[in-house]
């Protein structure tokens, strides 16, 4: 109670000194205004990218979940596993980083589902669905500002893996063309927490069924462990996982080989959610 | 039912009306939100929508504004249809919704900023346009603080200039000023009658009497997601059938006798107010509003004649109150015929007399056209 009364602590602004519009200002104001052309989809989306930057400014606390929560995902399972798996951790962290990176960066994804069912509650979607601009230009301006969170994310993993003895040995071009394709894959995948996002009700039960999906699809991989250990069914299951492609081509590329058709099996698979669910997205959101 | 054909065959020779609805429904459920509603807005007016709360108003404005799909009917705005033609509305129109449209997370510069740019501006533009509508709107001091920070009247102000970044066609108020002191009020009001001044169509809905009387040429009055009468102001109240004859006397001792005289003389019902030397006397306001000034004043000479003093004498209206409880009283004291297609009043005495040719279910219309 104490925390919600705080946060208006700072209390409805009086504006005891504005006593009327001015009449004749607003008049010239609205005279004076001339309809600009409709901007571009690509213009649109990128401001609504930048209304994400503006949030991330005024609650920068939301960037925990892209920072602290990375770090621990890194040094958990390094030292829990390294010595067991890869007699190791020195070892094991060059096999888990990039898998690790590519697994927190994915988990992170599901975020956007909550933004977009707590966003679209307010009153501002339906100024943002009354504008005459290209429909998907705020669904995209989210991912945009997501894909920035992804990056940060990236980064602070990068560099405490680094700390802990990481040394991939593609040098800095390989790890930026691993990040480059994480980051493609997780823009594409994000459509469908968009999709959740509109299609629920509550942000509780958006948070549900995002954990539902990501956890099996995140564990469920070669993120870990190889997968030849596993029984015949799983194995079948994991070896096809989007997410084991893309945690495959991600460590290879940063261990300077270029898997082609794993980077082709994560595009292919990115096509496929945007194509999807992009698609259910934006009926959803012109049928809200 | 006949004919909204007659509009749009006119179509050519004059411009579209704002907002023309035909049958217009939309279902939750079970719940029929909109019922079947007609409306025609001309170009240039302010038109109120007035309900009591869940009787559909904002569902109606949603569907007019894109925002939701009609289930049946069909409403255009400026001869665009709102589903086929969606984006060509979009740039006509803008919302101020019942909540806050603007970003409550951002500060009010960078609202106007972010709209601004999404209609089309330039950086240099959209920056210029947001501190002169911050100016205007009195809130250039507050520019630089999120909006979840403003009091509730910074809000709407927030909101409505962010409607008129760029001044629309058509401006939708849903309930503009629920919530708000009176103070607060007064200024959207006054800001809604600058907009109109410069040629915008405000579409209004509320659920205060007062508001509507403030603001609206015509009035809307719409119930469980019918439109149960239409008409100006003075249509409306004519319709209902009451104006009422105030009358102070100067000695309590006489009000039997004054009552007894207004009655016969009136041939009206007389209430005595709980002021001992008040009492009030209600005329049938269907007759014309010059009979009802005439009737009095030969009640007035009855009263002196009969030698009762009178202290002060009021002719009075029936106030938009009195209409609206009379409307809705009567759909749900008796079913739906109400006071039925009574024929009487300025019939088609409104702005545009063209109006007169479109005939309605008489069932659904209290008032005459």
């Amino acid at each position: 109670m104490s925390t919600s009364t705080t946060t208006k602590a700072s209390g409805p602004a009086e504006d005891t000194a504005f006593t009327a519009p001015r009449a004749e200002d607003l008049a010239a104001l609205l005279v004076s205004a001339r309809r600009p052309p409709r901007p571009s989809a690509l213009s649109a989306s990128l401001t609504f990218g930048w209304r994400a930057m503006l949030k991330i400014k005024h609650v920068p606390e939301q960037l925990f979940d892209v920072t602290a929560f990375p770090i621990m995902m890194v040094l958990m399972y390094t030292y829990l596993f390294g010595g067991a798996l890869a007699g190791s951790v020195d070892r094991y962290v060059q096999f888990l980083l990039p898998g690790i990176l590519t697994m927190s960066v994915v988990m992170i994804t599901m975020y956007t589902g909550v933004a977009v069912n707590t966003d679209i509650q307010k009153g501002v979607f339906d100024r943002f669905r009354t504008l005459p601009i290209w429909r998907p230009a705020p669904m995209v301006g989210y991912l945009l500002g997501d894909v920035v969170r992804y990056v940060i994310a990236s980064v602070v993993m990068l560099a405490v893996g680094m700390a802990i003895g990481y040394r991939p040995e593609g040098g800095v071009l390989g790890v930026l063309a691993g990040v480059a394709l994480l980051l493609v894959f997780c823009f594409a995948f994000s459509w469908i927490w968009t999709m959740f996002g509109l299609l629920l009700r509550t942000e509780k039960s958006v948070m549900g069924v995002s954990m539902m999906v990501i956890f099996p699809l995140t564990f469920l991989s070669n993120v870990f462990v190889d997968p030849r250990t596993m029984p015949g069914w799983l194995q079948a299951f994991v070896n096809n996982s989007p997410v084991t492609h893309v945690a495959s081509a991600v460590r290879r590329l940063m261990a300077g080989e270029w898997p082609a058709a794993d980077i082709a099996w994560s595009l292919g698979w990115a096509a496929l959610f945007v194509v999807v669910f992009g698609t259910v997205t934006m009926r959803l959101y012109n049928r809200k | 039912m006949t004919t909204t054909d007659t509009d749009t065959t006119s179509g050519p020779a004059t411009d579209p009306p704002a907002i023309e609805t035909h049958q217009l429904v939309k279902v939750f459920g079970t719940n029929r939100a909109v019922d079947g509603i007609d409306l025609r807005v001309p170009a240039g007016t302010v038109y109120g929508v007035l309900g009591p709360n869940g009787a559909g108003k904002t569902t109606a404005v949603r569907m007019l504004a894109t925002l939701l799909r009609p289930d049946g009917g069909e409403a255009r705005v400026f001869g665009k249809d709102v589903v086929r033609d969606a984006d060509a509305v979009r740039a006509r129109v803008s919302l101020t919704g019942q909540y806050a449209s603007v970003d409550e997370d951002l500060t009010g510069a960078e609202n106007l900023l972010l709209l601004g740019r999404l209609l089309g501006h330039g950086k240099a533009a959209a920056r210029q346009r947001a501190a002169e509508l911050l100016e205007a709107f009195g809130l250039a001091d507050a520019a630089g603080r999120q909006v979840k920070n403003y009091s509730g009247g910074m809000r709407r102000r927030i909101d409505i200039a962010a409607s008129i970044l760029n001044t629309p066609d058509l401006l939708f108020l849903d309930e503009p000023t629920t919530g708000l002191d009176p103070r607060s009020r007064n200024q959207v009001w006054d800001i809604v009658r600058a907009v109109v001044a410069q040629g915008t169509t405000v579409l209004l809905t509320t659920q205060y009497l007062d508001e509507a009387d403030q603001l609206a040429a015509r009035i809307a009055v719409i119930d469980h997601g019918k439109v149960i009468a239409e008409g100006t102001k003075g249509e409306l109240k004519a319709s209902v059938g009451s104006g009422s004859v105030h009358v102070r006397l100067r000695e309590a001792g006489q009000r039997p006798a004054a009552e007894r005289v207004l009655t016969s003389v009136l041939d009206a019902t007389v209430t005595l107010d709980p002021d001992p030397v008040a009492l009030t006397a209600t005329v049938d306001g269907r007759a014309s509003e010059l009979g009802a000034a005439e009737e009095a004043a030969r009640a007035l000479a009855e009263l002196a004649r009969a030698g009762i003093a009178v202290d002060n004498f009021a002719l009075g209206q029936p106030s938009l109150d009195e209409v609206f409880l009379a409307l809705t009283d009567r759909r749900t004291g008796d079913g739906r015929d109400g006071a039925g297609p009574d024929g009487r009043g300025p019939d088609g005495g409104g702005p545009d007399g063209g109006d007169g040719t479109r005939v309605d279910d008489p069932t659904e219309r209290t008032t005459a056209r």
